[in-house]
């Protein structure tokens, strides 16, 4: 039988993903206590909670979810003097497209979430957390809950954790299978049982603002199994993995078009583009080579494997020098992919070989945008089905002239004008494959279309169903309203009769 | 007594330096940005944002650029070549209908990114609407309308099919709901939670298909949905009682007040040749913010009954009922009352009159040495938002007017039971029925002389001597007290029909045929004179009211004017780091 199980690679660094894979390793609380499990949560119950957090910041930690916005000074956004509890929450809702890292954590090593979960929670003095994990992932959600109890009944979880005072409980909570569930302050409506609708920021800042009004920190769960990780080492001594403000381990989950796709935890930074897609990954299939890479899940704007990328570099004198590198040169750190016009992202990268049509291809990201649009803002929910409708179009072969233009006209008119970043997440896609494939997007919009005729839109409907509500009643009854018995004598009897 | 607006100290209001299109104005602090950005000239269209609800920031219309003093490394502002201070811009839009001026802040509502945000959003509103503009009942009154005119493209470029949601959906027994026409601004379903306190709408579905419904097992029926039909920006939620019967920009419109119960909401009565089309809430914070309910605003057909007294009667010796001119009527009414002592006769007043009407009704109770006189109390169930108990709206007047006791409707009983008893042989009954009091049909019909004045047929007019038509809210000018002790007005919108007076006028001409003389020739020579008898009214007149009324005694009934939420308070919370 050939085992599934994947060795890790020479080039990995595994620090998070030690379990995952680990040959006899459960996700039984003993074998994690076997392991050394939950000496870090010791470790930081003898330290102050500012000591914590202040190990967090020189770890130059930064979030694993997609901004990658530093952990530490996230946290210290919370005011720890205010009247309202403050809840922490763990993103799990992991959704983006192209990225199943926090799958594996979760279903292999449960307990290593857990045990970075407490430690934060005593570091930004929560006593309340939420695991916020997406609907498609029942187990992870199963695996959780029994890891919770066991922690719980070692003396993990709950009242006076191990002697020391501090209280802490974490609950599950099941998505119901929106993309937008991943945002912050959506995942916190989710939860507090509305619409997803992301928040305004100002004023809705988790940090202030958060979950039921109370100050709130939402982190990824790599981020929070990476605090675990900090206390062990020390914040200055994690700093010293990876590159400087690109600190740490991240697992990059590899898809598409490679001999060899999967996940690898690496030093951030560690590798190029190059080594990850032809050392580890194993280059591209049988007599195909590399066209483009989306580095970090769908939302990331493309990069072509065959440009140049100018990136900014210290010199020998430590001054910025400018420095032209090709695509298998970019180094897999934060700044870097930032800087060539993309991002480090949530860590997924999509692999696209040269049998792929880019058109295609974008008219699959833009289906998966416009279904998962939560309709909230106008440009965002108007926009994404727009350039869905544009993409389907030429797909099908009546793409036209004008649609490669118009498509990057709508996602200009998306970015940076919608609530939440989810406007960028669908028009990056759009924005970067017009951009940069542009000659595939010409040839698929030949035909001469003029826009229809206004009185078209009116035209279109009839004939059409007319949809009723079903509780429509015909007769148009005064319902609610307090009836006058005649309509200028107002009788004494007359009722205000609506609840 | 005086406007207590005026009377009370409010605390000194901390004034914050904006800039606003590159000039520098003063706001005080708390003023939201977008209302800083109208105070400054500088209207920035909005369709998610209402000044009464709180803000989602969702529609995106209201993008500006915005910016922050630039901080030098002493931490103050560093200040520019005019000594203001240097502003730094944010990269990227904000809206301005969430956020609060803070001091030193820039905006622009006119640069080249606010104006590419605007003609953005405007096509995404665009691109799913119907565009059925010649057939909907919004149009004129339209803000996708008014702001595509300004903001819009003059083509589409949208080539692919629109989406389509539910047409003409039944939302409740008053409100009827265009899906296609919506664009999910929410200020409808905020209304209903945060105003109405019937969280009864709701989205369904997501994205472009994103559907206004009510929840499924709840009808959108509460006392205060038509509401919602004033604040759609565009023509999805419609009003059943409205829709298709008028163009709105035929229609004229008059500022009064709602007389159906004892709050006296402001209204706007629109109207066109002599008929009212509709009712809907003017604001006024002190009164009713911007709101009404249903049943006031629609309590107004009764106007145009077919069945309506168009002319003066005066019943024959015959028995029967013959229309007469306004002079035979009223000098028959006259002789009539001369036959009886004061004891013999009673006054059956309405609450509904105005304190005009009131006055003179007092006047003429004093001419006939008459002191049997009343108002007939009108009750339903009150709420919590904007509907008095107290269905009639001029309580306080009939009181002030002496028209009606501290209690009013005390003396009901023995009007009644003097009319049975024929102890009593003159009735006057202005605006009321007294068979609903107690009085037989029969008692009534053997009065030697009923004089009354209504605006239907009733009992009373079936059985009275003279029929003196009135008019109604709309067709009349007059002032009122409401519940609260505010002095409020209103404006004629329409004619009366046929030969219909003006009920201060026939009360005027009764008082003139009973006694010679009383110098009245104008509703503001009434109101003078009342003024001048009444301590409560001195100094006022029906111009000095104005249009949102005028504190005139202390309130009867408390209830806060309908405020929203909380949530927009929290607004102004500094940023985090």
């Amino acid at each position: 039988m050939v085992s599934l199980i994947k060795q890790p690679h020479a080039r990995e660094r595994r620090m998070i993903f030690k379990n995952v894979d680990r040959p006899g390793w459960k996700t039984d609380i003993d074998t994690y206590l076997e392991d050394g499990g939950y000496e870090e949560l010791k470790k930081a119950l003898t330290m102050s909670q500012p000591d914590v957090v202040n190990e967090v910041k020189a770890s130059g930690l930064r979030g694993r979810g997609g901004a990658g916005f530093p952990c530490g000074v996230k946290w210290g956004f919370i005011k720890q003097d205010g009247p309202k509890p403050i809840y922490l929450i763990c993103n799990a809702d992991e959704s983006e497209p192209g990225t199943f890292k926090d799958r594996y954590i979760i279903h292999q090593d449960p307990h290593q979430l857990i045990e970075g979960m407490v430690i934060s929670c005593y570091a930004v003095n929560a006593r309340l957390a939420y695991i916020y994990i997406r609907g498609e992932y029942p187990e992870g959600a199963k695996i959780l809950e029994r890891a919770l109890a066991e922690a719980r009944e070692r003396g993990f979880l709950g009242k006076n954790i191990l002697g020391s005072g501090f209280d802490c409980e974490i609950y599950v909570h099941r998505g119901a299978g929106a993309y937008i569930c991943g945002e912050e302050t959506g995942l916190i409506e989710s939860l507090e049982g509305k619409r997803p609708y992301p928040r305004i920021k100002p004023p809705y800042f988790p940090a202030v603002l958060g979950l039921y009004q109370c100050p709130t920190i939402v982190n990824n769960v790599e981020t929070l199994c990476h605090v675990k990780h900090i206390v062990r080492m020390g914040g200055a001594e994690y700093a010293k993995i990876g590159r400087p403000n690109n600190t740490g381990t991240r697992i990059l989950c590899v898809s598409g078009d490679v001999q060899k796709p999967g996940y690898f935890e690496v030093e951030v930074g560690s590798l190029t583009m190059g080594e990850l897609l032809y050392d580890i990954c194993g280059g591209p299939k049988e007599g195909r080579k590399f066209k483009a890479i989306i580095p970090g899940g769908s939302s990331a704007k493309v990069l072509r494997a065959d440009e140049k990328y100018k990136i900014k570099e210290k010199g020998t004198d430590g001054a910025m020098v400018d420095k032209e590198i090709t695509f298998d040169q970019i180094p897999m750190d934060f700044d870097t992919l930032a800087a060539v016009g993309s991002m480090a992202g949530s860590g997924g990268v999509i692999v696209m070989d040269d049998s792929r049509d880019m058109v295609e291809t974008l008219a699959n990201i833009n289906e998966f945008y416009a279904h998962e649009s939560c309709g909230q803002c106008t440009p965002c929910r108007e926009g994404s089905l727009w350039m869905q409708k544009i993409t389907r179009r030429m797909v099908s072969g009546e793409g036209a002239k004008q649609d490669p233009a118009v498509l990057k006209s709508v996602a200009d008119n998306i970015a940076g004008k919608t609530i939440c970043a989810f406007g960028e997440a669908c028009a990056w896609p759009t924005q970067s494959f017009v951009g940069k494939f542009r000659e595939e997007f010409d040839a698929k919009a030949q035909k001469n279309v003029t826009p229809r005729e206004v009185s078209d839109g009116v035209a279109l409907r009839e004939g059409r169903p007319v949809l009723v509500h079903d509780h429509e009643v015909a007769a148009a009854s005064p319902g609610g309203v307090p009836k006058p018995d005649a309509p200028w004598e107002l009788s004494n009897d007359s009722k205000a009769g609506h609840v | 007594m005086s406007n207590p607006s005026t009377t009370t100290a409010l605390p000194p209001v901390q004034m914050l330096n904006v800039q606003v299109n590159g000039v520098w104005h003063q706001f005080p602090k708390g003023t939201r940005v977008i209302e800083a950005c109208t105070q400054a000239g500088s209207y920035v269209p909005r369709y998610c944002y209402h000044p009464k609800l709180s803000s989602p920031g969702n529609c995106r219309m209201c993008l500006i650029e915005m910016g922050m003093p630039k901080m030098g490394a002493d931490r103050k502002p560093e200040l520019g070549a005019d000594g203001k201070p240097v502003i730094n811009w944010i990269p990227r839009p904000q809206i301005s209908c969430a956020q609060d001026i803070a001091e030193g802040m820039g905006i622009r509502t006119d640069s080249p990114m606010a104006q590419e945000c605007r003609k953005g959003v405007m096509e995404f509103l665009l691109i799913n609407h119907p565009l059925d503009c010649p057939i909907c009942d919004q149009a004129g009154e339209c803000r996708l309308q008014e702001f595509s005119v300004e903001y819009g493209n003059d083509s589409s470029r949208f080539l692919d099919e629109k989406v389509h949601k539910p047409k003409h959906v039944d939302l409740g027994p008053r409100i009827v709901l265009d899906d296609e026409r919506c664009i999910l601004c929410s200020r409808c379903i905020r209304f209903s939670k945060e105003i109405a306190k019937d969280d009864a709408l709701g989205f369904v579905d997501r994205g472009s298909y994103s559907t206004l419904t009510a929840h499924p097992d709840r009808r959108f029926d509460n006392n205060y949905t038509l509401n919602t039909v004033d604040i759609c920006p565009v023509g999805a939620l419609t009003s059943k009682d409205f829709r298709f019967k008028m163009r709105v920009w035929f229609l004229k419109e008059t500022k009064s007040i709602c007389t159906s119960c004892g709050t006296g909401c402001n209204t706007v009565i629109g109207s066109r040749q002599d008929v009212v089309y509709r009712q809907t809430p003017r604001e006024n914070n002190d009164v009713n913010s911007v709101w009404m309910c249903d049943y006031g605003r629609l309590n107004f057909h009764y106007l145009h009954d077919e069945r309506r007294l168009a002319a003066p009667q005066v019943r024959h010796s015959d028995g029967t009922f013959r229309a007469a001119e306004w002079a035979t009527a009223i000098s028959r009414a006259a002789a009539q009352l001369r036959e009886f002592k004061g004891e013999e006769i009673a006054i059956l007043a309405s609450a509904r009159m105005t304190n005009e009407e009131l006055y003179l009704t007092r006047r003429l109770a004093d001419a006939l040495k008459c002191t049997l006189i009343d108002v007939v109390p009108h009750h339903g169930e009150g709420d919590d938002i904007l509907l008095s108990a107290d269905r009639n709206p001029n309580t306080a007047g009939a009181k002030l007017l002496r028209v009606a006791s501290d209690e009013p409707g005390a003396k009901l009983k023995e009007i009644a039971d003097g009319i049975n008893s024929a102890r009593i042989h003159a009735l006057i009954c202005l605006h009321e029925d007294a068979a609903k009091i107690g009085a037989t049909i029969k008692a009534l019909e053997d009065l030697p002389c009923l004089i009354a004045s209504s605006l239907l047929p009733s009992a009373t007019t079936a059985a009275a001597t003279v029929v003196l038509p009135g008019a109604g809210f709309a067709e009349k000018r007059g002032s009122m007290i409401n519940v609260k002790g505010r002095l409020q007005r209103l404006n004629r919108a329409i004619n009366a029909p046929g030969d219909v007076r003006d009920d201060w006028e026939i009360l005027r001409d009764l008082i003139l045929a009973l006694t010679g003389s009383n110098g009245l020739y104008m509703i503001e020579d009434v109101f003078k004179s009342m003024a001048n008898d009444t301590p409560a009214l001195a100094g006022l007149s029906l111009s000095k009211i104005g249009d949102l009324g005028v504190q005139v005694i202390k309130e009867e009934e408390h209830k806060d004017v309908p405020e929203a939420p909380e949530e927009r308070k929290t607004a102004a919370l500094p940023t985090p780091g």
